[in-house]
């Protein structure tokens, strides 16, 4: 008796904290589901007389797979879904610097890197190369090498789409804009000459929920993942489109290993020339309604 | 080396904002938890009930899930526009008085039973016998396990971090994200945690050397 009795006091516990968890769940409000339709997912040719003079390489090609780095939490720029399936803007330059070197997609084996431990995993050799919101920037060249820039971001902010008070930076003052802990386009925004007040959370799902619940105006971070969240539902949200830092992309790899950078470097090139990078920016963040800037090409060799 | 000297004031604000979240969060679990462990031993059947559903739910809950309520349910339903401050304290300050609540229910079941009857005996009330007999008792006896609460608190106020607070660990993450050498970061920010908890630890040994008697 007394057991059951303890039974029933704890099922009534556990649905009281389901209860309780379910609001602060990451599902979100009811209504708001990503409509963004499909993402754009290609296969590139795989050049099997890649031959490349990098000890990286080498391993990779005796082993027959290549380990990229990625993210996995950036809608329509690298994204893993539930069934483990990688797409994204991202995702699609690794593939196609992969096929270059030579290796398939199933040799592909896809590897999600936080930011804060990324030139560990590329310098200890966890990864074979990285292609996620990548910025170059010369504290981060001290302990590795880039190839790229690929793509050149921007801080901007996203919006809600009925939201036509915020224009840009300089229409921020007195708005409340969210960003994650630490990331460099919070630092700009706090600045005294936009005058916004900030929110600091620990991911940015989290920033768009707060705005998609009217909690803040803006979100703000480099233009490329604004996008992706803005493809993920363009019937909610829009960027701003008035990036005020410059954020070149590159691919991370391990320090000194030129031959793999040139051999990078020249797999960007081509697949930018013969349109594959046009066709995956238009099938993942051109969904969010932003128009297509060619990349420069040829692309500088930092 | 050269981290902690180019970032001194990022440092110093981090190390504050985990000082002022600890201390706020612990004076709210440690009134919290009397309170609550109070309404575990009372007579009154309801309030007992209350005390045991609040230690309960509260020390069963990851603390990172009370953050999430705090933060997107609280300002949307109560209080719109509560600074990040209040709500992070609120959070650590719930979770962890359900563990000051039970160190102090097991402190005062070390006092013999005798004495709360003894007490009433003289026509003490309840309150009274709580207040004068039984909890200068069981201070001594809840003294450690509080001391390890209250460290467990000092790191547990990392996860604040993440939620728009200015705090250790947030500066970890800003100095981490410029691309800043990792291994000296972690070692300054491992130290300033260290400072806090030793600080902590020394506190209540001198009140345990203190409060000692021979039984």
């Amino acid at each position: 008796m007394r057991i059951r009795k303890t039974a029933a006091a704890g099922a009534v516990v556990l649905a009281l904290a389901a209860t309780a968890t379910a609001c602060g769940g990451e599902s979100g409000t009811a209504g708001d589901k990503a409509s963004g339709g499909d993402v754009y997912s290609g296969t590139y040719p795989v050049n099997d007389k890649a031959n490349v003079n990098s000890p990286a390489w080498k391993e990779a090609k005796k082993a027959g797979k290549i380990t990229i780095g990625a993210k996995a939490d950036q809608p329509y720029l690298g994204f893993q879904d539930t069934t483990g399936k990688r797409t994204g803007f991202d995702i699609e330059i690794a593939k196609m610097i992969a096929a270059d070197l030579g290796f398939s997609e199933k040799q592909i084996e896809f590897k999600t890197v936080d930011s804060n431990v990324r030139e560990t995993a590329i310098s200890k050799g966890q990864v074979d190369y990285y292609v996620g919101t990548y910025t170059i920037n010369d504290e981060r060249k001290k302990q590795i090498d880039f190839a790229g820039p690929y793509y050149t971001a921007g801080a901007d902010l996203l919006v809600r789409r009925d939201d036509k008070s915020i224009t840009g930076p300089d229409t921020v003052k007195g708005k409340k804009v969210c960003s994650i802990v630490g990331s460099t386009p919070l630092q700009e925004i706090k600045k005294p000459k936009y005058g916004a007040t900030t929110t600091e959370l620990a991911k940015y799902s989290l920033c768009v929920k707060q705005l998609l619940d009217g909690q803040v105006d803006a979100v703000t971070t480099d233009d490329a993942i604004l996008k992706g969240y803005a493809a993920e539902r363009p019937k909610k949200l829009r960027v701003v489109g008035k990036p005020f830092t410059k954020e070149p992309y590159g691919v991370g790899l391990q320090k000194g290993d030129k031959a793999l950078r040139d051999a990078i470097t020249d797999a960007l090139e081509k697949h930018i020339k013969n349109g594959d990078y046009k066709k995956a920016y238009e099938g993942t963040l051109g969904k969010s309604g932003t128009s297509f800037v060619a990349p420069q090409t040829p692309l500088p060799r930092t | 080396m050269n981290v902690l000297l180019d970032f001194l004031p990022e440092f110093r604000k981090g190390f504050l904002g985990t000082v002022s979240l600890t201390a706020a969060s612990s004076a709210l679990a440690i009134l919290l938890g009397l309170l609550i462990a109070g309404f575990r031993v009372s007579p009154v059947p309801p309030l007992r009930a209350f005390g045991t559903a609040w230690v309960t739910l509260l020390r069963n809950t990851p603390l990172t899930l009370l953050f999430l309520v705090a933060f997107f349910v609280v300002p949307q339903v109560l209080f719109p526009g509560t600074s990040p401050f209040v709500l992070a304290t609120l959070a650590l300050g719930f979770y962890t008085s359900s563990f000051v609540c039970e160190a102090v229910r097991s402190g005062i079941n070390t006092v013999p039973l005798g004495q709360a009857e003894a007490a009433r005996s003289i026509g003490m009330t309840f309150t009274q016998t709580l207040r004068l007999i039984i909890l200068p008792q069981a201070t001594r006896t809840v003294l450690p396990p509080l001391s390890s609460i209250l460290i467990a608190l000092t790191k547990n106020s990392a996860i604040a971090g993440a939620f728009s607070n200015t705090e250790l660990f947030s500066v970890s993450k800003l100095l981490n994200d410029q691309g800043r050498p990792i291994g000296w970061i972690f070692l300054w920010i491992a130290l300033a945690y260290l400072i806090i908890t030793f600080a902590i630890s020394g506190l209540f040994r001198l009140l345990e050397r203190r409060l000692e008697v021979a039984r």
